[in-house]
């Protein structure tokens, strides 16, 4: 945390940038390069009464399984302790700050700490420090060191269907409330049986995390950005699909479903851009198969859930996403792809080519990297200026019927404010 | 088995046409070093150590390839730039199930419009090789990817 960052509202940062529109219809660029809104959002946000993704039980099955996972810029252990329970704590040795468990996966009894090697428990539990009573009566820690109070940081930590949620805030509403009704079900209906983790992906992109949220929510980019489906006759933005949010907007489901493409009347939407008009046929169309896995008719489905995270299903090509902020200035997008562990080896072998469609090298998703930068870069000055978010129209937040729309967008920004303290509208 | 001078040289003269291609930006030259049957995957370290499956590209046929590098003309956009490979020492061996193995270390760096150069990627190549009419063809390319952490983006192949 900066210094200079004050407990109140908004602290001098939040106070610095003005939205001059209540319904978040104008973003000021200084919120996406400001060190000091990056420090409060650490706070704010990820540290807020909010749940972030950390990771799947899939992951850890055995007793002593752990993974290392962050919470915006804050390493976490996530580890399963002999009694079966699942576990959350920052990876910060309690006695110097050193990182305590170094691998980034594996199967351990203790986290041990190299640098003196004290050793926590599964649970976090500081019980081991050697020569904790010195040599011979001589050094050591004093009598009255209570090594109860020298834990590692715990989470609180909440499942559904298999998926682990953590939270640092005691002002954390109940899982389930916090993703409404809506994003508990797409939860429960990517993991409605037991997974099986297919690997990882990992891209660094030089940028401002929430350019990557507001992308995330903005499916008007859609058809016009990521080409590869317009070219090769995929879908369209003038298809089947919308977005969907939680009461309070802060979560996005932007959808597309089967037989989405209408024919007819689309063609003149693209207008003067030279795009949209390609009538193109892969020559091994294969990928694009779509086997029909869940009772509904959705072929898209991207949850992005507040503040970092969005479950993916493209297709048949699935996994979890989660943002790890590195600074103001970079961020990592950390990926579980998985399928299920009834899939025969055909199945696997679909979703493996299908995942050529997602993740850094995606080709319905590359695009965004280069877009996330883009932006960063031009928007290093004149953090008082705006973008304009106003696909769908100004005002409430409402469900989009159609994906010419950024209204998700406006939703999580609504929400951030809010947490972050800042507030939007002329009196700010 | 020790193969011959020649042989050796066959193979450094095709991983040599192998990185000048993709550099000088001649995918569609680039795809036909390959075989008819192949396949063409970039894989993280990180998974290939979990024996996870999951690749980053994926192209387990001539076709895919060609799609992906016509895709990479006509649809997708990523970010400006020129390759440039430079490719360690080739090891050739006798190939298991192909003709020959060939294996290198590769470093790829990226260098944008304004001369502003980085280290893009670092890893592995794991090639086999088989012999066509005369012509050395590439089977099965692994790339195996140290930097699993894809800076930006991986439009443009490894």
């Amino acid at each position: 945390m900066s210094a200079s960052i004050q407990p109140e509202a908004g602290g001098q940062a939040g106070a610095r940038y003005s939205f001059p529109a209540e319904d978040c219809s104008r973003i000021p660029y200084g919120m996406y390069r400001d060190a000091e809104i990056y420090a409060l959002e650490q706070q704010r946000i990820f540290h807020g009464p909010v749940w972030n993704f950390l990771a799947l039980e899939a992951e850890i099955p055995n007793p002593g399984d752990f993974r290392v996972v962050a919470v915006g810029d804050t390493p976490v252990i996530v580890d399963r302790a002999k009694d079966g329970s699942v576990h959350a704590m920052v990876n910060r040795c309690a006695h110097r700050g050193s990182i305590v468990q170094r691998a980034l996966h594996g199967n351990c009894r203790v986290h041990t700490c190299c640098y003196h090697q004290w050793s926590f428990d599964l649970t976090g539990k500081l019980v081991g420090v050697p020569f904790q009573k010195g040599v011979n009566g001589k050094g050591g820690l004093p009598a009255d060191f209570d090594k109860s109070c020298h834990g590692l940081q715990q989470l609180k930590i909440a499942r559904l269907s298999g998926v682990i949620f953590g939270t640092f805030s005691d002002e954390a509403p109940p899982l389930a409330e916090f993703l409404g009704p809506l994003f508990t079900h797409q939860v429960q209906r990517l993991f409605h049986k037991p997974v099986r983790v297919l690997g990882y992906q990992r891209q660094r992109i030089f940028g401002n995390w929430k350019l990557y949220t507001d992308n995330l929510r903005d499916p008007n980019h859609g058809g016009l950005l990521h080409m590869f489906q317009i070219t090769f006759g995929i879908a369209r933005l003038n298809g089947t699909g919308g977005a969907q949010m939680d009461a309070d907007g802060k979560h996005n489901l932007s959808w597309a479903a089967q037989g989405g493409r209408t024919d007819g009347a689309e063609d003149e939407s693209y207008g003067d851009t030279g795009r949209g008009d390609m009538n193109i046929k892969l020559r091994d169309p294969s990928l694009l198969r779509y086997h029909k896995e869940f009772p509904d008719d959705l072929t898209l489905a991207i949850s992005s859930l507040f503040p970092g995270a969005a479950l993916q299903q493209i297709g048949n090509c699935l996994a979890v996403r989660q943002i790890r902020t590195r600074s103001a200035d970079e961020f990592d997008i950390v990926s579980t792809f998985f399928g299920y562990q009834d899939d025969d080896a055909e199945m696997t072998r679909h979703r493996l080519r299908k995942a050529n469609l997602a993740g850094p090298a995606g080709l319905v998703s590359m695009e965004d990297g280069e877009a996330v930068e883009l932006v960063h870069r031009a928007i290093v000055r004149d953090g008082d200026q705006h973008s304009v978010v106003e696909f769908g129209g100004r005002g409430p937040i409402r469900d989009q019927e159609n994906l010419v729309s950024d209204v998700p967008m406006r939703g999580f920004w609504m929400y951030y404010c809010k947490l972050m303290g800042i507030s939007a509208g002329a009196a700010a | 088995m020790s193969l011959a001078v020649e042989l050796r040289l066959r193979v450094h003269d095709l991983v040599e046409t192998y990185g000048r291609l993709l550099d000088e930006d001649k995918l569609e030259a680039w795809v036909e070093l390959f075989a008819e049957t192949c396949r063409y995957e970039i894989i993280s370290r990180e998974n290939r150590e979990q024996n996870l499956p999951l690749s980053l590209m994926l192209c387990d046929n001539k076709d895919m390839l060609r799609d992906r590098i016509f895709s990479l003309r006509e649809a997708n956009i990523y970010n400006i730039h020129r390759d440039c490979h430079v490719i360690g020492l080739v090891r050739v061996t006798q190939g298991v199930g192909a003709a020959f193995a060939a294996t290198a270390s590769y470093a790829l760096f990226q260098s944008n419009q304004e001369g502003d150069s980085r280290l893009f990627s670092v890893g592995r190549y794991e090639m086999d090789l088989v012999e066509d009419d005369g012509r050395l063809l590439i089977a099965r390319q692994i790339v195996v990817v140290d930097t699993g952490a894809i800076p930006t983006l991986l439009a443009t192949p490894i």
